[in-house]
C-alpha cells in the first residue's frame, strides 16, 4: 500500500531565504503524524509545498502514490487542508460555507446534502449551521474550518496549527476529532509548535529545526533513544559561563551523570542527562556542596520531545521561539503566504 | 437524516470521480456557480454597494448634464444636447468602474486566506473564479445600465432602438469581461490591496477623461484625439453613442473620426472582442502559478 505522504529531500527558497532546506517523511494510512519544531522551522512552506500552495525546488511529494507535481488536481481531491488562519466568509453561514467547499469539490447535489449534514452533526455546529459565521467564537469557527476541511472525505487530513490561539476547551475538542477520524480510518498530518500536544497525540513525530527533519519516529522511540532521567539545574538565576563550565566538568564526572549540557539561552544553566531510577540527583547535590557552588534551583523529570530537541539542537523549543520571535519579519512572512 | 446513519455516511467511499478529465465542464460550472452564488449572497446581505452603484451614475448624469448645459451650440459638432451625447459615456464609465473594482474582493479573500480555500481544491479551471467575478460585475452592470437608460429616457434623451439595446448589451458584456480578467489578474500579482487601489485610482478617472465619454474627440487637442482613440473605452462608448442618436445603424456606419482613420461600429466591436481576448489570455499564467 502507497503511504499515505510520501515526501522527499523536499527543497523551498523564498528569494534567498532556504525556508525548507531538507525535508523527507514517510506518513503511512491511518496515523497521526505530528510536525514538530519552532515557528519559522519550515513547517508551514512544508504543508504547503503538499497542498499544492507553492511549488517546491526540489523534491518528490506524493499523496497515496499520486504525485502532487505532476497531477495536481487529482491530488487535490485527496487532501483536506485546514490552514492556521481560520479562512471562512463571515458574511455567510455555515451552511453555506460548507455548501461551497462541496462545490468546489464537485460533490454530487445528494451527497452534498448528506455530507454536511455529517460533518454539521460531527463537530457540534447544529445549532449554529444558520447563523453567519462572523458572529462565531473563535474555537466554533475552527469547527467550522475543520468541517470544511472534512468534507469531502479526503484520505489526508492537513492541519497546520489547529489549536493556536484557541481556549482549552476548544483544544480538547479538536484533539478528540483528530482522534475520532484517525479512528475511521483517515491520515491526519498536523504541525504544532506545543510539544504536549504532539505528544499525545501524534503516532509518529518528525521534528524539524531550520529546514532539516532532525529526529523522526514514535514519540516513545525519540525520547528512550535520548534515554536517561533530566536533572535541569540552575547554580544561580544567571550563571557566569565559567562557573557553569566548572560545574559541568566537576558533574560530568560523577556515576549516574551520562551527559552534561549547558543551556546558554536559559541564563547558563545545566541540563543533566541521568540513569533512571538512581541517586544522581543526591550525587549532584553532595558533589556541588563539596565544591562549594551554591544551587538556586534543582529539578528532576523523565524526558520530553522537548530533550529530543534539545539533544539534537543544544537549545530548547522556548528559546528557539523566542529567537525566533526576535528575528521574524512578520510582514515579510504575510506576503509569502499569500503567494 | 438520523444521526445513527451519520457515521456511515462519513466512512462511505469517495464518490468524487477519480477520473479528473471526467465531466469538467460540469465541475466549472459547478464551481463558477458556487463561486457566483457566493457573490450574490454577499449583496443580498450588504445591499449598500447595489444602492450607491445606481446612485453613483444617475448623479453622474444629473450633475455633468447640467455643467455642459450652457456650453456652445455646435460644441458637439451637431444639434443634440449634452444630455443625450453623455448617457453613453456614463453607461461605460459605470461598467468599466465596476469591473475595475472587480479585482478588490479576491485581493482581500487572498490577504484573509480565503483564496488557499480555492486553490487548494481540485477545480476544474480557475478560470472559474473569473468567470464568477465577470458574471456578477456583469449582472450589477445590467441593472445600472437600465438604470442609467431609464434616466437617460425621462431627462429627454430617448431611447435605443431594440437591437441597438442588445448591441449596448453585447459591449457592455465584453468591456466587463475584459476589465474584470485585467483586475483579477492585478489582484492575483499585485503585493496587497493598497497598491491594487493605488492602480485602481491612477487608472478610472485619467482613462474617462482621455475617452470620448465627456466631449466628442472633435473637441480635444490632437495629441488627446490620439490617445483617446487607443483607449478601449473609446470603442465602447461611440458605438453605443451612435446607435442612441442613429435609429437607422449598421456594421459599417463610422463610429469614430480616429486621426489615423475611420473606425466602422463593426470594427469597433473586433476591437472590443480583442481586447477582452488579449485580457483573458494575459492572466493565464498569474492563474496557473502555484501549478494549476
Amino acid at each position: 500500500m502507497a503511504p499515505a505522504v510520501l515526501i522527499e529531500k523536499l527543497q523551498k527558497k523564498y528569494g534567498a531565504v532556504e525556508a525548507v532546506k531538507d525535508v523527507s517523511l514517510r506518513i503511512e494510512p491511518g496515523e497521526i503524524f505530528g510536525l514538530l519544531g519552532p515557528n519559522g522551522a519550515g513547517k508551514t512552506t512544508t504543508l504547503r509545498c503538499l497542498c499544492t500552495l507553492a511549488e517546491p525546488n526540489a523534491g518528490k511529494i506524493e499523496v497515496s502514490g499520486i504525485s502532487v507535481l505532476e497531477q495536481p488536481k487529482l491530488a487535490r481531491q485527496k487532501l483536506g487542508y485546514v490552514a492556521q488562519e481560520v479562512a471562512i466568509d463571515k458574511v455567510l453561514t455555515g451552511r453555506e460555507l460548507l455548501e461551497l467547499q462541496a462545490a468546489l469539490y464537485h460533490l454530487p447535489r445528494a451527497i452534498a446534502k448528506s455530507q454536511i449534514e455529517a460533518v454539521i452533526q460531527r463537530l457540534g455546529l447544529k445549532d449554529y449551521a444558520d447563523k453567519k459565521s462572523g458572529t462565531y467564537s473563535g474555537g466554533l469557527k475552527k469547527r467550522l474550518d475543520l468541517a470544511a476541511g472534512l468534507l469531502h472525505q479526503p484520505d489526508v487530513l492537513v492541519l497546520d496549527e489547529p489549536t493556536v490561539g484557541l481556549d482549552i476547551e476548544s483544544r480538547v475538542a479538536v484533539w478528540e476529532f483528530l482522534r475520532k477520524i484517525r479512528a475511521e480510518g483517515t491520515t491526519v498530518l498536523l504541525t504544532s509548535h506545543y510539544l504536549e500536544e504532539i505528544d499525545m497525540l501524534a503516532d509518529r513525530v518528525a521534528i524539524i529545526d531550520q529546514g532539516k527533519v532532525i529526529a523522526a519516529g514514535t514519540p516513545s522511540d525519540l525520547k528512550d533513544k535520548v534515554g536517561g532521567d533530566r536533572i535541569t539545574l540552575r547554580i544561580r538565576e544567571f550563571t557566569a559561563l565559567d562557573e557553569a563550565e566548572t560545574a559541568k566538568t566537576l558533574l560530568a564526572d560523577l556515576a549516574p551523570v551520562q551527559e552534561v549540557i549547558i543551556n546558554t539561552a536559559q541564563g547558563n544553566s545545566l541540563n543533566l542527562v541521568v540513569r533512571p531510577q538512581s541517586d544522581a540527583l543526591t550525587a549532584v547535590q553532595t558533589a556541588l556542596h563539596q565544591a562549594n557552588l551554591p544551587i538556586f534551583g534543582i529539578a528532576q523529570s523523565r524526558p520530553s520531545l522537548d530533550d529530543v530537541y534539545l539533544a539534537a539542537t543544544g537549545r530548547t523549543l522556548l528559546d528557539a521561539e523566542i529567537a525566533a520571535a526576535g528575528t521574524r519579519d512578520e510582514k515579510a512572512e504575510r506576503k509569502k503566504q499569500m503567494r | 437524516m438520523s444521526s445513527s446513519t451519520t457515521p456511515s455516511t462519513l466512512n462511505s467511499p469517495v464518490t468524487v470521480p477519480a477520473d479528473s478529465t471526467h465531466g469538467v465542464l460540469a465541475d466549472f460550472l459547478q464551481e463558477t456557480s458556487a463561486l457566483t452564488r457566493r457573490l450574490f449572497i454577499q449583496l443580498q446581505r450588504r445591499p449598500s454597494t447595489l444602492l450607491a452603484g445606481i446612485i453613483q451614475p444617475l448623479m453622474w448624469l444629473i450633475l455633468f448634464g447640467a455643467l455642459f448645459q450652457n456650453a456652445p451650440t455646435g460644441f458637439l459638432g451637431s444639434e443634440i444636447s449634452y444630455g443625450r451625447f453623455i448617457g453613453a459615456g456614463i453607461i461605460v464609465f459605470t461598467a468599466f468602474g465596476g469591473a475595475l473594482n472587480a479585482g478588490l474582493p479576491v485581493m482581500f479573500d487572498r490577504e484573509f486566506g480565503f483564496l488557499n480555500r480555492l486553490l487548494v481544491a481540485p477545480l476544474a479551471s480557475r478560470y472559474s473564479i473569473v468567470m464568477a467575478s465577470a458574471i456578477f460585475i456583469t449582472a450589477m452592470s445590467t441593472i445600472q445600465t437600465i438604470a442609467i437608460i431609464a434616466m437617460s429616457a425621462f431627462l429627454g434623451a430617448g431611447l435605443p432602438s431594440a437591437t441597438g439595446l442588445v448591441l449596448v448589451g453585447a459591449i457592455v458584456l465584453l468591456l466587463v469581461v475584459g476589465v474584470t480578467a485585467l483586475s483579477l489578474g492585478l489582484a492575483f500579482s499585485l503585493p496587497g490591496h493598497i497598491e491594487l487601489i493605488a492602480v485602481i485610482f491612477v487608472t478610472n478617472l485619467p482613462l474617462l477623461f482621455a475617452s470620448t465619454a465627456l466631449v466628442p474627440l472633435s473637441f480635444m487637442p490632437p495629441w488627446l484625439q490620439w490617445v483617446a482613440t487607443l483607449n478601449p473605452l473609446s470603442y465602447a462608448i461611440e458605438p453605443i453613442r451612435y446607435v442612441y442618436l442613429h435609429p437607422e445603424w449598421s456594421w459599417q456606419s463610422v463610429v469614430l473620426h480616429a486621426p489615423f482613420g475611420d473606425v466602422t461600429l463593426g470594427a469597433a466591436l473586433l476591437v472590443l472582442i480583442g481586447f477582452c481576448a488579449i485580457a483573458l489570455l494575459s492572466i493565464q499564467p498569474r492563474l496557473k502559478r502555484a501549478f494549476a
